[in-house]
């Protein structure tokens, strides 16, 4: 019976590890992919998915839309509130005369930090500090390999795969995508080219915006959140991204799912209170030991 | 020239600061106790400059040395009732330990990486804080059973001339040679060291410094305050307004500090009629001086002494 019991719980872990962590790597891939290209660390990421969970929240139970509408307008919201922060905090401070050049880095810091707290601010202010979860698209529950799983949490992460993929093909596979991996490696040499870095940065906002309202989203729907969960949910993503190495996309896959997984075990076996101990452990040690984490460059 | 203007400034500093010592006769307790607070928040915002404004280095947890002295010398009044002082001394003490701590990695790690680490820093804290709360009151707070004084004066002359002292010094440091060879090894770590100035013992020299100050102001605040709780002294939001207060009142500037978190506290009140909002407006107001006036306050009054 010991053994049988200990099987469950592992099983159990292998599946709801894997849905958290799908999840955490598309939340951290747009945060990769921003940071990979211009050298940009948004730090209101996380007030952006909160934005695209609430909208879609409020889409279902303000105007009883069906959870379709609910999340297209979710994903909308998502998207409009990063290009609003593209283009009156991050693009601005890109390119005025005012600062110096090698103080730009923290005033986008400090300007993106400072906008996700208002948006925090203004969403406490609107719908209170309430938990608010989104009317999932997929009810139901299945069995996977003996463990009781809701539909949603698989919906959850072939969702996430399909994005992910997605983008892949699109960085990889299409002529725009290939200026975009170029403009990450060599921006002088892109612009040498005749293609326009602006256009690329805004094209780059635009993917990311919709990530940041996908994710956003589905996060609703699997875990739900409150204004409270803007600090913490950037912090994930950035420890993901920091882990994975900087500006490597595939270091951050990894890195989502030895968060997600260690996140999970910690819950299982040990209690939920230490949830998020041990991966920021983890993170001081791949600090101290290899600063450029898993797949970084340089 | 620079001397000079340093003293100038130093006893326009010292006219305000007289002046100040007299509003106990003007204006009511309650002024009194939000200008207490703005005080002890300006020696915040002044040694969080030192670490960001000179040696460069993003420090998003100016919490984590602030929360290490407050709950040392918090935990030690609870358990042992030792003297007043001897427990703002642990909390300095522990806070300067912490301040070595976090310079470890930050003589590794540079820019966004250290900003994590200092952000991880302060998650840790709080997470030992609410879990270990027999020790430490947990999410519901710490009180500690001994306050420096009851009088509304006292404790604003206190945080007055406490925050003046931490003012000429940090302010007359950062005019020093000292001064200098920090905001070089900030801008230019590698061309510093090739000038032969040692950059790895500045910077650990500022670490100590920021923290001794932040450790400092923490414990007097508790014994101000009588209790302590993560959310006046650890969480992340306390840490923001710290470095708006920095960046409002003028970064590189460090008087600024005392100018913007003055400014915070005053606004938060003034705005306290629109109740939730209060916060919403002030964060939209900092967000646009640092869109539109970078310098901040201060940098705005002496623009023409900067010069750099």
């Amino acid at each position: 019976m010991g053994t049988c019991r200990v099987s469950v719980v592992f099983w159990q872990i292998l599946v709801d590890g894997f849905a958290v962590s799908s999840l955490y790597a598309l939340g951290a891939m747009g945060f990769a992919l921003i940071f990979g290209v211009s050298g940009v660390l948004n730090l209101s990421h996380g007030a952006l998915m909160v934005v695209a969970v609430v909208a879609a929240w409020a889409a279902g139970n303000d105007l009883h839309d069906d959870p379709y509408t609910g999340a297209l307008i979710g994903i909308g919201a998502g998207f409009v509130a990063t290009m609003i922060t593209y283009f009156v905090i991050v693009g601005p401070l890109q390119r005025t005369q005012k600062i110096r050049e090698e103080e730009k880095e923290i005033f986008i810091l400090t300007g993106t930090l400072l906008w996700g707290i208002m948006i925090q601010e203004f969403i406490a202010y609107l719908y209170t500090n309430n938990a608010k979860t989104v009317a999932p698209i997929v009810n139901g529950v299945m069995s996977i390999v003996g463990v009781r799983t809701p539909k949603n949490e698989l919906f959850t992460a072939i969702v996430c795969w399909l994005v992910i993929g997605g983008l892949w093909l699109l960085v990889n596979r299409t002529r725009a995508g290939k200026a975009v991996l170029a403009a990450s490696m060599n921006p002088r040499g892109v612009t040498l080219l005749g293609i326009e870095l602006s256009r690329i940065y805004i094209a780059i906002w635009a993917i990311y915006g919709l990530l940041v309202g996908v994710a956003g989203v589905l996060l609703g729907m699997f875990l739900g959140v409150s204004s409270y969960s803007v600090g913490p949910l950037t912090a994930s993503a950035f420890s993901i991204v920091v882990l994975g190495g900087l500006g490597s996309v595939s270091g951050a896959l990894i890195a989502a799912y030895v968060v997600g997984y260690l996140e999970t075990i910690t819950a299982y076996l040990i209690s939920p209170a230490y949830r998020t101990i041990p991966a920021l452990l983890l993170l001081i040690v791949v600090m101290y030991l290899r600063p450029r984490g898993f797949l970084g460059r340089r | 020239m620079r001397l000079s203007s340093t003293i100038r400034i130093l006893l326009v500093g010292l006219v305000v600061v007289a002046l100040a010592s007299f509003l106990p006769f003007a204006v009511s307790g309650y002024v009194l106790g939000l200008l207490t607070i703005a005080y002890y928040f300006g020696v915040f915002a002044m040694a969080w400059d030192l670490l960001f404004g000179f040696a460069g280095e993003v420090n998003f947890g100016p919490t984590f040395l602030i929360g290490t002295g407050a709950y040392t010398a918090g935990i030690l009044d609870n358990l042992y009732q030792p003297p007043i002082w001897l427990c703002v001394v642990a909390g300095t003490l522990a806070a300067v330990a912490g301040g070595v701590i976090l310079a470890l990695p930050a003589l590794r790690v540079r820019g966004p990486y250290f900003g994590l680490t200092t952000l991880v820093a302060v998650l840790m804290l709080q997470n030992y804080v609410v879990v270990d709360a027999s020790l430490t009151g947990g999410e519901i707070g710490l009180t500690v059973p001994d306050v420096i004084t009851i009088s509304d004066a006292k404790n604003y002359e206190l945080a007055l001339w406490f925050m003046a002292f931490s003012a000429a010094i940090l302010f007359s440091l950062s005019r020093s040679p000292v001064g200098l060879i920090l905001q070089a090894s900030g801008q230019d770590a590698v061309q510093a060291g090739a000038l032969g100035f040692n950059v790895t013992k500045h910077k650990l020299f500022a670490f100590i410094v920021s923290a001794l100050f932040s450790g400092l102001a923490g414990a007097l605040m508790v014994f101000y305050l009588g209790s302590a709780s993560v959310g006046t002294f650890i969480d992340i939001t306390v840490g923001v307004q710290i470095i708006i207060a920095a960046v409002l009142g003028g970064r590189r500037t460090i008087l600024g500090g005392v100018l913007g978190a003055v400014f915070i506290i005053a606004m938060a009140e003034a705005l306290r009629p629109i109740g939730d909002l209060a916060n919403f407006v002030v964060f939209t107001m900092a967000l646009v001086v640092v869109l539109l006036f970078p310098s901040g306050f201060f940098g705005l009054l002496t623009r023409t002494k900067e010069g750099g």
